[in-house]
């Protein structure tokens, strides 16, 4: 079953073990410019979002590539870069709406997440699960009960509120 | 690699910047961090230097493993002769700092000297470069970051900096980075201040190539959760350490109006229920948060719910801000806590100095040794918030005769306000004790009286003496990695053994400080956190360098003994209360007022105590005097000290 990436970013704490692991795993090198994700901070209000590729259907950075050198992972579903047809021109670098796709100025390669080949690191490390692997064809379920919780408490509130006036 | 990050040397008078690689061997010797500091400062520092004058080094330091995966690598460490005590001064922060500087090429900067006006350090990819500060000078610390990022044009970039406290030489200013990380004690901040230093901003994108990749995640993974299955950080991830102070009030561990109790009564405002609920009301049930690569997340997030200060964004308050706010001048307000926390972050000071000192001048108040005359007509009475706070102001602007008088730090304030004030200051080699109360616990005692930088409780306490684990657990905790037959005790009213615990834990923590990780991933609060035996395979995995448990216990004896060999350089002598291993007399003398049974009428007692500092002292390799034998010296291969290799 195909599996997507989601962010929940209330859960995240801003440690980024997140953008460590990631460059490990993938370079055997610790330094977040070589991570796939990155946790942007707003940090005089405390708020963490992490940033990720979101395997986009419509890819902009597959459609303007000039070579075809990214194409979708058959098993996965990730958006992967063929290495030996990339011409290094960064043209992905540019149209990502979100800046997943990136760029290594020691070894001139553009890198984006591959998922770790079907287990996500990031994910495997993050304790609050700010980041999840979940099934793409329930990835809202969780969600859709977090909020008819909230709905459910307050709806209790407000008739309580009512019967005390 | 991570070994191939250098050291850099600064001379603020010249401008002159030289940057050398730090030879294997000296890593093998004093590994890094706080260790390859006390090296540093011993090499560097004039004998009897100005504290605050341009001779006095300023080391700021990651550890060996800094920005390497293992957990929580993210400690800064920063150490000069201390503005506070004129002994060592040393101080260890958490953040971001540290693994930027990392990746910015650095492990090690020397500061010397002093900038003709306001200046920053810039560090970037190797690169080191003075800039002016003057726009700078009289922001607070969370400003000063924000405006660096904003002339350089990059939010990425972190900075060590100081506040107005620094700035004005309180001798207990700290160095801050992020909202509230704070080296925070012996006044490393009035030191960066005398140098004209307001800020080391850092930024970096260089690699560390992790030498055994693979087996650094897994391992890292083990030991990740190793870390977070310890009961203790589960709790202190959700309520961080506030539950610490909670559980030593309802004890009554907690000193409490300048020591003369050891419970605060009516604490429920200020419980760690009542914060966390406060945290939750104003930011959310998500309000943890936590430093570089760390999974326990022990610190709470807050908007001051109201007063002066409703809805500023600040983060803690940890354990030592609810006794400085709370417990010490026995206010009784979340409110006064959490404005006085956030005072203490923008101003860059030491929030439990400030708190210890304003309770001492409380209790002097009361006493009538000062009066309305020296306060300004301020009434400094015990529960007074609107006062406590007013006193934060007026020391770390040095406002008023008083205001001016304690930012100089306990004994020079004690000499100025004269009679017997020096009795009641509650210190250690001149700096003021943790708001914890250690008259029922003997080791925590020992341990106050001789921890390296003064009454502090992050050197060598014994912290697990206090869950009376069974003496088979203890034998295996504290029987390795040396073997130690000696005696033991569960329970923490006792004298026996004790100096091989709080021995044990100045090397246990010594290494941590080396490597450059969170206490919380050791044995402190936890007795089944990693130790000796756990750090050999982070060590080789991430940095390919072998070693053995014993010898990391040697390295840290022999960084111990470099911080013990500067301050006998620097005057330390055993019984001397201003500068020894000596408790104030109110620890022998006046017994514990309230609390649990083990800890109401206890004293310690002045013999057994100095039993207990005579073993302390057989077991580091000390004479009777307190100076280090010269087999010691021999043994730890220090015996050619200062050597200047670096």
């Amino acid at each position: 079953m195909e599996k997507v990436l989601t962010v929940d970013f209330q859960k995240c704490t801003g440690c980024r073990l997140c953008e460590l692991v990631c460059s490990v795993m993938h370079d055997g090198i610790s330094n977040p410019a070589r991570s796939r994700i990155k946790i942007v901070k707003w940090e005089d209000e405390g708020r963490y979002v992490p940033m990720i590729c979101q395997q986009c259907e419509d890819a902009p950075c597959k459609n303007v590539c000039p070579v075809g050198a990214i194409s979708r992972d058959a098993d996965y579903g990730f958006l992967t870069i063929d290495h030996a047809l990339c011409i290094g021109c960064r043209s992905c670098v540019s149209v990502c709406p979100f800046g997943a796709m990136s760029y290594n100025q020691v070894d001139k390669k553009v890198f984006k997440c591959d998922l770790c080949g079907g287990q996500p690191q990031c994910v495997r490390f993050c304790d609050e699960k700010a980041v999840d692997f979940v099934a793409s064809d329930n990835m809202t379920v969780k969600k859709k009960r977090d909020a008819a919780t909230r709905l459910y408490a307050s709806q209790k509130h407000a008739v309580a509120i009512q019967e005390h006036v | 690699m991570a070994l191939d990050r250098k050291i850099a040397y600064i001379n603020l008078s010249t401008g002159k910047i030289e940057t050398r690689p730090i030879p294997i061997e000296i890593r093998k010797k004093f590994l890094g961090g706080r260790g390859l500091d006390a090296y540093l400062l011993y090499n560097h520092a004039p004998e009897g230097c100005d504290p605050l004058g341009p001779d006095n080094p300023l080391m700021i330091s990651g550890g060996i493993l800094a920005a390497t995966c293992a957990s929580a690598t993210a400690r800064t460490h920063i150490m000069a002769k201390s503005p506070l005590t004129g002994l060592l001064g040393s101080a260890n922060m958490g953040g971001f700092f540290a693994p930027e500087m990392a990746w910015a090429g650095f492990h090690h900067l020397v500061i010397t000297g002093k900038a003709k006006s306001p200046v920053y350090i810039w560090i970037h990819n190797g690169k080191i470069e003075i800039r002016d500060a003057a726009y700078l000078w009289g922001k607070s610390t969370t400003e000063t970051q924000w405006a660096i990022r904003e002339e350089l044009g990059d939010e990425d970039i972190k900075s060590a900096v100081i506040g107005q406290a620094g700035e004005k030489l309180v001798r207990y200013a700290n160095v801050m980075t992020g909202i509230k990380n704070a080296a925070g004690r012996t006044g490393m901040g009035a030191v960066m201040g005398s140098k004209n230093l307001k800020a080391v901003a850092v930024r970096g994108t260089m690699d560390i190539r992790i030498a055994h990749p693979v087996d650094a995640l897994e391992y890292n993974k083990q030991f990740i959760e190793g870390i977070t299955s310890a009961k203790v950080n589960s709790t202190q991830g959700s309520l961080g350490t506030p539950f610490i102070w909670g559980a030593t009030n309802s004890w009554g561990g907690l000193r409490t109006r300048n020591f003369q109790y050891n419970q605060m009564e009516y604490a429920d405002d200020i419980e760690p229920e009542r914060l966390d609920e406060i945290a939750t009301e104003t930011i959310g049930p998500n309000h943890m948060t936590g430093c570089f690569g760390c999974q326990v997340h022990c610190r709470a997030q807050y908007k001051i719910p109201s007063g002066p200060y409703a809805g500023k964004y600040d983060e803690g308050p940890e354990y030592t801000s609810l006794g400085a706010f709370g417990a010490e001048p026995d206010c009784r307000k979340a409110e006064t806590v959490l404005t006085g926390n956030h005072l203490v972050n923008q101003y860059g000071v030491d929030n439990l100095e400030i708190g210890s000192m304003i309770a001492w001048a409380m209790e002097l108040y009361e006493l009538g040794i000062i009066t309305s005359k020296e306060t300004d007509g301020l009434d400094l009475r015990f529960g007074n918030d609107e006062a406590l706070l007013e006193m934060v102001h007026r020391i770390c602007l040095r406002k008023g005769w008083l205001g001016d008088v304690l930012a100089d730090g306990g004994i020079p304030a004690s000499e100025k306000i004269g009679k017997n004030s020096f009795d009641y200051l509650i210190q250690v080699k001149g700096m003021n004790n943790l708001h914890s109360d250690e008259r029922g616990t003997p080791a925590l005692a020992l341990n106050i009286a001789t921890a390296s930088r003064g009454s502090d409780h992050l050197r060598s306490r014994p912290a697990i003496d206090l869950y009376h684990l069974p003496e088979k657990i203890l034998r295996k905790i504290y029987g390795s990695p040396v073997p130690y037959d000696g005696p033991l005790s569960s329970e923490h009213t006792d004298y026996e053994g004790k100096p091989w615990q709080v021995f044990w834990q100045q090397n246990c923590y010594m290494a941590v400080d080396c490597l450059g990780i969170c206490k919380y991933h050791t044995v402190f609060l936890g007795a089944t956190l990693p130790n000796f035996e756990d750090w050999p395979k982070v060590i080789y995995y991430n940095t390919g360098l072998e070693f053995t448990p014993v010898e990391l216990w040697e390295i840290a004896e022999r960084c111990n003994n470099l911080e013990r060999m500067f301050n006998l350089r620097e005057g330390l002598t055993r019984n001397d209360l201003k500068k020894g291993d000596m408790l104030n007399h109110r620890y022998f003398d006046e017994p514990a007022r309230r609390g649990a049974p083990d800890i109401v009428g206890r004293t310690i007692d002045r013999q057994k105590f100095k039993k207990m500092v005579d073993e302390f002292y057989n077991h580091c390799g000390w004479d009777k005097q307190g100076l280090i034998t010269s087999a010691t010296m021999e043994r730890l291969g220090l015996n050619q000290e200062p050597s200047h290799l670096l």
